[in-house]
Order: structure tokens, then C-alpha cells, then sequence
């Protein structure tokens, strides 16, 4: 499939300058979402990393 | 002649029984779905194996070496009420799905089951003495070079060749995994030393060593060929697939489910425009899986080169068409207009921006949290933590899962999926399958996916077949369970008449 035939089907793109603001913003919130998720992992992983994936051993299956 | 593509997913979930010296896992699992089906108010059948035959391959031969997955008396394999089974698979608790009508009823089942197994380590853990707890991962590997599947099955047209079915499904089995893959932190290429290092898109990719073939624990292809279709073997084939990953993300699920069914739909209606050929198909699985740019071309059977994208976008073009020439019927009216718009949606975003689908898609989600918690800590791909984060995306358990963290979009609603745990649906045979367990399973003495065999309490046993998994609920049918008070008086009405 040629480049310019695939892109038919694409939304059309936004003009630029509303497109970088939106992009500028939401890359700023999306950051501080990813640092706030990130604070919740290292609460939450489990404590002795290593020998837990040790211990995870699975027989196969199928 | 397309057919409609009745679909569903078993998955195999990894198991961990902590807090006991000696942990055997077909044991465990057992004591998981025991927990299960003890907490439940109706009686669950047991699993009637009389039409398995695993050895079956689709090519025009049988092996007598393949077993039954569970061959093992004590071992719980049991009905459940909304149309699934729920059974030990060699190491590991299996939930296969009811068969749905489409894939966004294989999403509401898949969901189902994992709220079926958090009930399961609820209730297990519960009775267990204190210090032990079983835990249940949906993931696909252990890190160590073992891996578990997450398999789909779709109706299809029995006439197609199925030599045509394979040539025409490889390549998207190859490159479908650029939205369906669940992410990896390491490889584990069978016969060499596994390693922590990098990053992968799907789990499965490792694993698959071959074309075709009738394995699914060594050896795996990319095309399986076991031959069971569970209904009539005159009209219908059942296509197994193994490649898949366990996705903990609603619309990867979609995704792998319902571009497939579009894709044998277009199969089976000669409609693909093209034949898309890899010269190394077994190769060119492990590389996309391995090339985060998604940018990599791979070489082509007929001398050309093309992305995993540059196809996907291609098959999607095909489908849209499709769509448009009447094909929607085949895989549900608004759910294939749906997968449509998605498909469209993440093709788009992984050739632009592939961290804008950091709430849709798994490899995505998971690279993304890993990445900024590597560099948070300034860990290297050995340091354990990384692995532990990898396996602990996909921990059933609410309090630790890290896959229910990171804002995956919803497409089933709550409730729904609450309500999917204790109702079949109503578009396929698993709805007599399931209103049977509802009102009679007391009489039910064992079930499997093409029929019922009821103890009718006059001394003989009657087994109703269900050879169409199409046929779901009918006005007549509801009526009569609405109606019939004892399975007799079922037997009765249908006069042993075959649903």
C-alpha cells in the first residue's frame, strides 16, 4: 500500500498552532499523571523484588 | 460462504501458592476452583469428555499422542452458569469463555473471568491456613522460558480449505501484535539462556518456533491445526489460535478478537485483495515484537519490504471495504463498525505517537510506566525490580494489580461484566447451555461444548446435542425454560429434538 493511499483514511490532521498548544498542554499533564501513577507503584510492588521473580516459576501449559 | 464468527478465549492464568513448602500447581489449582464452585448456590455438572480429540489435526491426519488437558478424575473441571468451563489445564486454572457472537461479547467474557478468578482467591484464601495465599497472574510467561496460552477460537465455514484459512491468516497473526501485544520485559527464545535485557511488544513472540503445526506446548506455530470443532464437524471448523497474548487492556482484547474475525470472514468470502507472504514468517515475528519504532521493514515472500504497520493498514483497508459490501453481518453489526473505528484509531496513533495509546493498549501502557520508573530509579534491565513490575501488571489482585492503575479505557461496563459471570449469552448455544445449569442442574450429569446429558429420573439418561453454536435464544426456547418445571418436561416439549 502506498503512503499517500493509506493516509485517506486518516482523520484529517489539526491546524498547526492549535495542535502544538493542545500537545504542549497535555504532554504536561500527562507527565504529572505518569510521576502520580508512579508514586502509587512504589507503593505497591512488591517488597523483596527479586526473590519474588525467583520464585515465580510456572510449569508450561497448553 | 462467510459465517458468522462465533469466537471465544481461553486463558490460562499463571498460579502461585505462597506460604507452602511444597507447591504443586495443578493441586493449587484445583483447591482455587474448588473455592470457586463451593461458594456457589447451584450444583456445576461436570465436564464430559466424550467428544475431545486433541489429536485431530486439520491437514487429514490424527495423532494418538495428544491428550485431553486434564485426564485427572480429581482434578475440578466444572460448568459454569454462564456457559463457561472452568477446569485444571496440566499446571495451571483454565477459564474458557462461553461461545459469543461477536468480539465485544468475548471482551464481557473475558472480563468475567478474571472477576471469576479474583472470587476464586478470595473464597480459596480464605479457607487456606494462615500464611498461605494463591495468587493467579493473566500473563503468558514466567520469565523463565515457560509459557502458558491465551487462546481464540472462531467459527468458520468448514468448505474453505483449510489450507486457504492458513495462507490467508499468517500475516496478520504476525503483525496484529503492534495493538494486541501485552509487553515483555526480557526474551526467551526456547533453547538459549533467558535474559532480563530490553523490552518486547508481545509476550507469545518467543515462543513461536514454527509455520504450522498441531503443538501448542513445544514448538509452537504460528498456525495451529488441531481439529475439534465441537459442533458439526459437515459445516463447521473450529480455527484455534495460539499466537495471542492475555491482554489486561478491554480494547487490545477487541482488537485481537475482532480484526481476526473480520480477516476469516474476508477469507472465507475470497475477498482478501492479495496474497501477504513473509519470506521469514517465524523470523519476522520475533523482530516486530522487538522493534519498538515499529519502523523495521521485513522482507516479503515476493521481494518487497513492508512494516508490521504497512500491513495492518493494508488488512484494515480491506476490512473497511469490506464493511461496506455487507460484510458487518458476519461480525456483528455494531461491534465490527466499532472494531473498525479502533482499528483505525491505534494504526494511526502508533504511527504517530505510539505513547498517545498509553490507556488502550498493553505494550504501550506497560513500556511507558517502565521506562519512567526505570529512569526514576536509575535501574538497569537486570535489576529485578523491572521483572517484578513486568509480572506484577498482570496480578489479579486488586490491591497490587498495576494494570488497573494506569487508566486502561473501559468498553464493558462494571455491572455488565458482574452480571456476565452468572449469564451465558443470548446469541449462541452457550444460552441452553446455561439456562440448563439454571434451572436444572441438580439433573445435570455431566455437560460439555455440544451437549447436555441429563439424568431425567426415569432410570435413562438423555443427552442433547447442540451441533450449532449459532443457535442462541429463540421466543420458543425461552418459553420453554420459562415454562418446564423438571427436565423431563424439557425433554418432553423438545421430543429429543436436537437444538
Amino acid at each position: 500500500m502506498s503512503d499517500s493511499s493509506r493516509k485517506q483514511t486518516n482523520r484529517p490532521k489539526k491546524a498547526k498552532s492549535e495542535h502544538q498548544e493542545e500537545t504542549a498542554s497535555s504532554s504536561s499533564a500527562m507527565h504529572d499523571e505518569l510521576e502520580h501513577i508512579l508514586d502509587e507503584i512504589d507503593e505497591v510492588l512488591e517488597e523483596n523484588a527479586e526473590e519474588f521473580v525467583k520464585s515465580y516459576v510456572q510449569k508450561g501449559g497448553e | 460462504m462467510a459465517i458468522k464468527k462465533i469466537c471465544g478465549i481461553e486463558t490460562e492464568y499463571g498460579i502461585i501458592h505462597q506460604g507452602t513448602e511444597e507447591f504443586n500447581p495443578a493441586y493449587s489449582s484445583s483447591v482455587l476452583i474448588s473455592a470457586y464452585l463451593a461458594a456457589q448456590e447451584s450444583e456445576h455438572p461436570r465436564w464430559d469428555f466424550n467428544d475431545e480429540m486433541p489429536g485431530n489435526d486439520a491437514r487429514g491426519f490424527s495423532r494418538a499422542d495428544v491428550l485431553s488437558p486434564d485426564m485427572h478424575p480429581q482434578l475440578a473441571n466444572a460448568i459454569l452458569l454462564n456457559g463457561a468451563r472452568y477446569y485444571v489445564d496440566h499446571a495451571h486454572p483454565e477459564i474458557s469463555s462461553p461461545e459469543c457472537g461477536d468480539a465485544l461479547s468475548a471482551v464481557l467474557y473475558d472480563c468475567a473471568a478474571d472477576v471469576i478468578m479474583q472470587r476464586s482467591m478470595d473464597n480459596a484464601n480464605a479457607a487456606l491456613p494462615e500464611g498461605e495465599q494463591i495468587i493467579v497472574y493473566k500473563n503468558n510467561s514466567d520469565g523463565k522460558g515457560n509459557s502458558y496460552g491465551c487462546h481464540e477460537n472462531y467459527l468458520m465455514d468448514r468448505s474453505v480449505p483449510f489450507a486457504v484459512v492458513a495462507q490467508g491468516a499468517m500475516a496478520h497473526f504476525i503483525t496484529r501484535q503492534i495493538y494486541c501485544g501485552a509487553g515483555k520485559v526480557g526474551m526467551e527464545i526456547p533453547g538459549e539462556e533467558p535474559t532480563e535485557e530490553g523490552f518486547q511488544i508481545a509476550s507469545r513472540a518467543d515462543f513461536i518456533e514454527e509455520q504450522i503445526g498441531l503443538e501448542t506446548t513445544i514448538k509452537r506455530p504460528i498456525i495451529n491445526t488441531r481439529d475439534e470443532p465441537h459442533a458439526d464437524y459437515r459445516r463447521f471448523r473450529r480455527l484455534h489460535v495460539i499466537v495471542g497474548d492475555a491482554n489486561m487492556s478491554q480494547v487490545a482484547t477487541l482488537l485481537k478478537v475482532g480484526t481476526t474475525a473480520f480477516l476469516l470472514a474476508m477469507i472465507e468470502d475470497d475477498f482478501l485483495t492479495r496474497e501477504i507472504i513473509f519470506a521469514q514468517p517465524v523470523s519476522a515475528m520475533r523482530n516486530i515484537s522487538r522493534d519498538l519504532s515499529l519502523a523495521e521493514p521485513q522482507q516479503m515472500a515476493d521481494g518487497t519490504q513492508a512494516t508490521a504497520l504497512d500491513i495492518q493498514w493494508e488488512l484494515y483497508e480491506m476490512s473497511r471495504k469490506f464493511s461496506e459490501m455487507g460484510g458487518l453481518e458476519h461480525v456483528g453489526e455494531s461491534t465490527g463498525q466499532m472494531v473498525l473505528d479502533r482499528w483505525e484509531q491505534v494504526l494511526t496513533g502508533l504511527e504517530d505517537d505510539p505513547f498517545s495509546l498509553a490507556q488502550q493498549l498493553d505494550w504501550v501502557a506497560k513500556h511507558r510506566l517502565i521506562s519512567g520508573y526505570r529512569d526514576r530509579h536509575s535501574l538497569s534491565w537486570d535489576d529485578p525490580r523491572l521483572k517484578a513490575f513486568d509480572l506484577q501488571y498482570h496480578d489479579l489482585r486488586p490491591e497490587k494489580c498495576i494494570a488497573t492503575r494506569v487508566g486502561l479505557e473501559e468498553i464493558v461496563a462494571p455491572e455488565a461484566v458482574l452480571a456476565a459471570t452468572a449469564a451465558p449469552p443470548n446469541d449462541t448455544r452457550a444460552y441452553f447451555r446455561g439456562r440448563c445449569l439454571e434451572k436444572f442442574s441438580t439433573h445435570i450429569l455431566a455437560a460439555n461444548w455440544d451437549s447436555v446429558l441429563f439424568d431425567a429420573g426415569d432410570d435413562s439418561l438423555q443427552r442433547i446435542t447442540l451441533l450449532d453454536p449459532m443457535e442462541g435464544e429463540t421466543e420458543e426456547l425461552a418459553r420453554l425454560f420459562d415454562m418446564c418445571e423438571t427436565p423431563a418436561q424439557l425433554l418432553e416439549h423438545m421430543g429429543g429434538k436436537h437444538v
